[in-house]
């Protein structure tokens, strides 16, 4: 089972918290939300979920897809 | 990838449908209230066997989104309902969230002397230094100094320390977390709820919108990494100076306790003495 990670751009609220610990520097903020710049570096450490403060990123569990389905 | 399905620790424990929060971009509260769903989860107690209590202030609206039985109370007094819940149910996990002001202004009598008891509830303060609800006036955990709307000159109080408040009343365990260490702060919020006796987690939150904009702190960001720099594990704090902790936060389990008698249990055994064929 992998996972995959994912943005709920309806609850972000750019506050920045989860592109500041990204460790991979993953993310990016476009006109005061949340983007995934880049999930190729996204090492699935989950500290972007940890930290977001509005439930707007996290890592869900990918089950029965390809790798390909994933991205 | 975009989604608009919250995740999966986040649907079983929030009302999802008063999602998002009422909270401030970057409020630390939203990250512990993340914790409280973990702890929990962690531990996989039901939802229905967990009933919290919440008072009134930023923090208390925590009683409106996470999906236990909860109540929303009075201002400082969600100790005293938390008590008589406990009393009534006493195998149910009483849990209470509550905001520096609210915790040790207010309802300070009230936790004090639950401490005091050591009945068997976890309090978790959701620290944020400040009033944010009403408009950022400073609180008892202000530091000396510090600006809020009713102290435009700089604080001139002491403030508490509720770590230290709660274990000198006798609260049987305490720790201290923050917004920014996640991971640790689960844990001490899961060890808070399994300790047998009253459980003090004092979280350190962050309040960009009121006390981080008055005190010049800079964003959630800034807020949140001061709280990284500054926070100093327990172990490592043993080894150093006063002068080398100052403006430090100590974080981990600062006390415990066991064998120390709990309130309901004692109380059964007064109900107990007075019931036939008991």
């Amino acid at each position: 089972m992998g996972k995959r990670l994912v943005v709920n751009h309806r609850w972000c609220k750019g506050c920045g918290i989860c592109v500041a610990f990204c460790p991979k520097e993953v993310l990016a903020m476009k006109n005061d939300k949340i983007q995934i710049a880049d999930e190729s570096k996204c090492i699935r450490c989950g500290q972007c979920e940890l930290r977001c403060p509005d439930y707007a990123i996290f890592l869900e569990d990918v089950i029965n897809k390809t790798t390909e389905e994933a991205q | 990838m975009s989604t608009e399905k919250p995740s999966a620790l986040i649907s079983k424990y929030l009302r999802t449908q008063h999602l998002p929060h009422i909270w401030c971009p970057g409020c630390g509260h939203g990250i512990l209230m993340r914790d409280v769903a973990k702890a929990i989860d962690n531990l996989k107690i039901d939802n229905d066997n967990v009933c919290l209590v919440s008072g009134i202030g930023c923090s208390s609206r925590i009683a409106g989104y996470m999906d236990f039985n909860t109540i929303h109370t009075t201002h400082g007094r969600a100790i005293a309902f938390a008590t008589g819940i406990k009393l009534a149910k006493p195998e149910m996990t009483v849990i209470v969230v509550a905001g520096d002001g609210d915790i040790s202004a207010i309802g300070g009598n009230h936790l004090i002397h639950a401490a005091r008891r050591n009945i068997d509830l976890t309090v978790v303060v959701f620290n944020n230094d400040i009033y944010g609800m009403t408009g950022g006036q400073y609180s008892p955990t202000t530091p000396k100094g510090e600006l809020g709307t009713t102290a435009p000159y700089g604080n001139i109080d002491r403030p508490f320390d509720i770590s230290a408040l709660a274990k000198g009343a006798g609260a049987t365990y305490v720790a201290r977390g923050t917004a920014y260490h996640a991971v640790q702060t689960i844990k001490m919020i899961q060890d808070g709820i399994s300790h047998k006796g009253f459980a003090l987690i004092d979280c350190i939150s962050a309040c960009p919108t009121y006390y981080g904009r008055k005190n010049k702190k800079g964003g959630a960001v800034e807020m949140m990494k001061w709280q990284q720099a500054n926070g100093v594990s327990v172990e490592k704090a043993a080894g150093m100076t006063a002068e080398e902790l100052a403006g430090k936060l100590v974080i981990g389990k600062l006390h415990q306790e066991m064998g120390v008698p709990e309130f309901t249990e004692e109380y059964q055994r007064i109900i107990d003495r007075f019931t036939v064929g008991g």
